[in-house]
């Protein structure tokens, strides 16, 4: 088990280690000079200047890899060149909102998923279930900004029942609640789909496992069955979802935190790329390659655990 | 069983006619299904409206006009006007013939790096192919919308822009798709006579391991359509994509934004096609590979 996790965090340093040469890589392919390449021509001097020194662009290339990564494994992801604030704090102080809205997300996500799942499950083989099968893949498919903007014109702008932009003020607990609420249902949308026909094909599956026409045998309720003992195995298949899940919902929130003006990861990048802010780009990317990283290692390792197939296996 | 027949008459008789009928009956099984009928429906609509927008479109796409800006609807502007006073109707349409254009040449060239890069993976040395799984998963668990950001900040928005960030977006998925083909192929006897009989590396390749590989590779690709168009338009939507003067989904999307205080119809119109769209496509690809390869079903990307 220790030698699992142990690799799984090795692979997930290596990947990282990769998208960070990506990211230098990237701004020296591209001919020109490597300062214009990244803060665009009508960057200042002094801005090119601060870039130069931060990068260390008059040195050998691999002097300058070696700085960049030595620099990284510290935790300094650099300095924005506009205010010449770190990058960590600037995004350690937008990460919260971010997080926030994906949890929020997530719970839209499994919620609604889990209800459609049983509804599927108890109806199954008739019109309910085919219903929610369409359905099920019709949310995966459509496009989760196009559901942001929806549902603010729908709830915002047209019936104003809900705030349109902004996290809510500080302090303020019901107004951020508020300023929630649509945001995360637009993200959280597009995986109620994934997650209903996940829990579907798990339970029927554990419907039809021995224990369970024992328990039939016995003259336990098929209600009962269905919630007490299929929904079970349910879980346990939602959670390997999440694995992969949890990061798609970071990537979704940055559409949701244009769209709704919300602070956060996703807006910070955008608007680090309206004003050609490459190290703040490569910090926020980092960052949120780190974050994708870390919860598929957490998903994994936490579905080996449950699982006592697959911890056997181990 | 229907699937039965068609296989006999491509044995029996020449590769074409047998071959057509299997595309008919495949056609056919995924008609048949819910999913299936919904999707066709939807992609002939698509496909149609791309390839004769010129002819439905009553006006010019980006003839502006400024004594009829965010005009009403009417019988001379069925959907309106945006904030120029170009005609509503008429970018929904054209935006159509951008998104497929997009989506089937990022799609195109794509395929084309994945093939060699899937074979190599998966007929290569070992340690080769654990360098490139490698590779493809680090791309896999880079967020792409934060990969095009970065992408767009160095390279600037446009139309190449996309097809790139796309292409590397596509890339993993189906090279890894090859190689897993590529990889069970290898093993089987036909391919061990082969090598017995000293074919070449080139014949082993294109004669025996890539018309095993294409079918499943098509699924996958009709799949991805519609995360592609999602992606084009997205991209465009946040003012990354296409120039703003071409009609595209996500422009509009992006116009109707601006004025989404003042009439909600720009936003309906532009996001009503690409739901449609991508809706259309996974229905169509769900169905094609239920009709398939229903094995399939547990590789594809959630």
């Amino acid at each position: 088990m220790t030698f699992f996790i142990l690799r799984r965090i090795g692979l997930g340093l290596v990947i990282l280690l990769i998208v960070a040469l990506l990211l230098f890589g990237m701004m020296h392919m591209i001919p020109g000079d490597p300062t214009v390449v990244a803060l665009g021509p009508r960057s200042t001097p002094e801005m090119r200047e601060a870039f130069r020194q931060l990068m260390g662009l008059d040195r050998p290339i691999f002097e300058q890899l070696g700085l960049f990564l030595g620099r990284l494994s510290q935790g300094n992801l650099g300095e924005d060149v506009w205010s010449r604030r770190p990058v960590l704090t600037m995004i350690l102080e937008v990460l919260p909102y971010t997080v926030t809205l994906a949890v929020a997300s997530f719970i839209w996500a499994v919620a609604l998923g889990i209800v459609l799942g049983c509804a599927a499950v108890v109806h199954h083989g008739r019109w309910p279930d085919w219903l929610i099968g369409v359905l099920s893949v019709g949310l995966v498919a459509v496009p989760s900004f196009v559901v942001s903007l929806y549902s603010l014109l729908i709830f915002a702008v047209t019936l104003n029942w809900l705030p349109a932009i902004g996290a809510g003020e500080p302090g303020d607990i019901m107004g951020q609640a508020r300023a929630l609420i649509l945001p995360s249902f637009a993200i959280g949308l597009g995986w109620v789909g994934y997650v209903s026909r996940i829990v579907r094909a798990a339970m029927i599956e554990a419907m039809g496992e021995a224990y369970v026409r024992t328990l039939r045998s016995f003259g336990v309720p098929e209600r009962k069955i269905i919630y007490r003992y299929a929904l079970k195995q349910a879980f346990l298949a939602v959670l390997s979802v999440i694995a992969i899940g949890f990061g798609g919902l970071l990537t979704g929130s940055v559409f949701a935190e244009i769209v709704f003006s919300r602070p956060g990861l996703g807006k910070m990048t955008y608007d680090a790329v309206i004003s050609r802010n490459y190290p703040v780009v490569m910090g926020t990317v980092l960052m949120t390659s780190g974050l994708y990283v870390t919860c598929m290692i957490i998903a994994d390792v936490v579905t080996a655990f449950l699982d006592p197939r697959v911890r056997s296996a181990l | 069983m229907a699937l039965a027949a068609p296989d006999i008459t491509t044995r029996a008789a020449s590769a074409e006619p047998g071959r057509i009928f299997r595309i008919t009956s495949t056609l056919r099984q995924v008609v048949s299904t819910p999913l299936g009928t919904i999707g066709c429906a939807l992609v002939a609509l698509i496909v149609l409206t791309a390839l004769f927008a010129p002819w439905i479109a009553p006006y010019s796409p980006t003839a502006i006009s400024v004594k009829e800006r965010l005009a009403d609807p009417s019988w001379s502007h069925l959907l309106g006007t945006d904030q120029l006073g170009r005609d509503l109707f008429s970018r929904v349409i054209l935006g159509t013939r951008t998104a497929m254009t997009v989506a089937l040449v990022s799609l195109a060239v794509a395929l084309a790096a994945a093939l060699p890069l899937g074979l190599i993976a998966g007929y290569g040395p070992r340690w080769l192919d654990a360098g490139l799984i490698l590779v493809f998963d680090s791309l896999s668990s880079l967020p792409m919308i934060m990969f095009a950001l970065a992408t767009v900040v160095l390279l600037g928005a446009g139309l190449s822009t996309v097809i790139l960030v796309i292409v590397i977006y596509s890339v993993p998925s189906y090279a890894r798709l090859i190689r897993t083909q590529t990889l069970s192929i290898k093993a089987r006897d036909f391919i061990k006579a082969e090598q017995a009989m000293n074919a070449g590396l080139g014949r082993i390749l294109f004669v025996h391991l890539l018309p095993n590989v294409i079918g499943p590779l098509l699924i996958l690709a009709c799949l991805d359509l519609s995360t592609i168009i999602t992606l084009e338009a997205g991209l465009s939507f946040l003012g990354l994509g296409v120039k703003p003067q071409i009609p595209s989904w996500g422009n509009i999307l992006s116009d109707g934004f601006a004025v989404i205080r003042t009439t909600p119809l720009p936003v309906i119109a532009g996001g009503l096609p690409l739901i449609l769209a991508t809706i259309g496509f996974t229905f169509f690809g769900e169905a094609l590979r239920d009709a398939l390869d229903p094995k399939l079903a547990r590789e594809s990307r959630p």
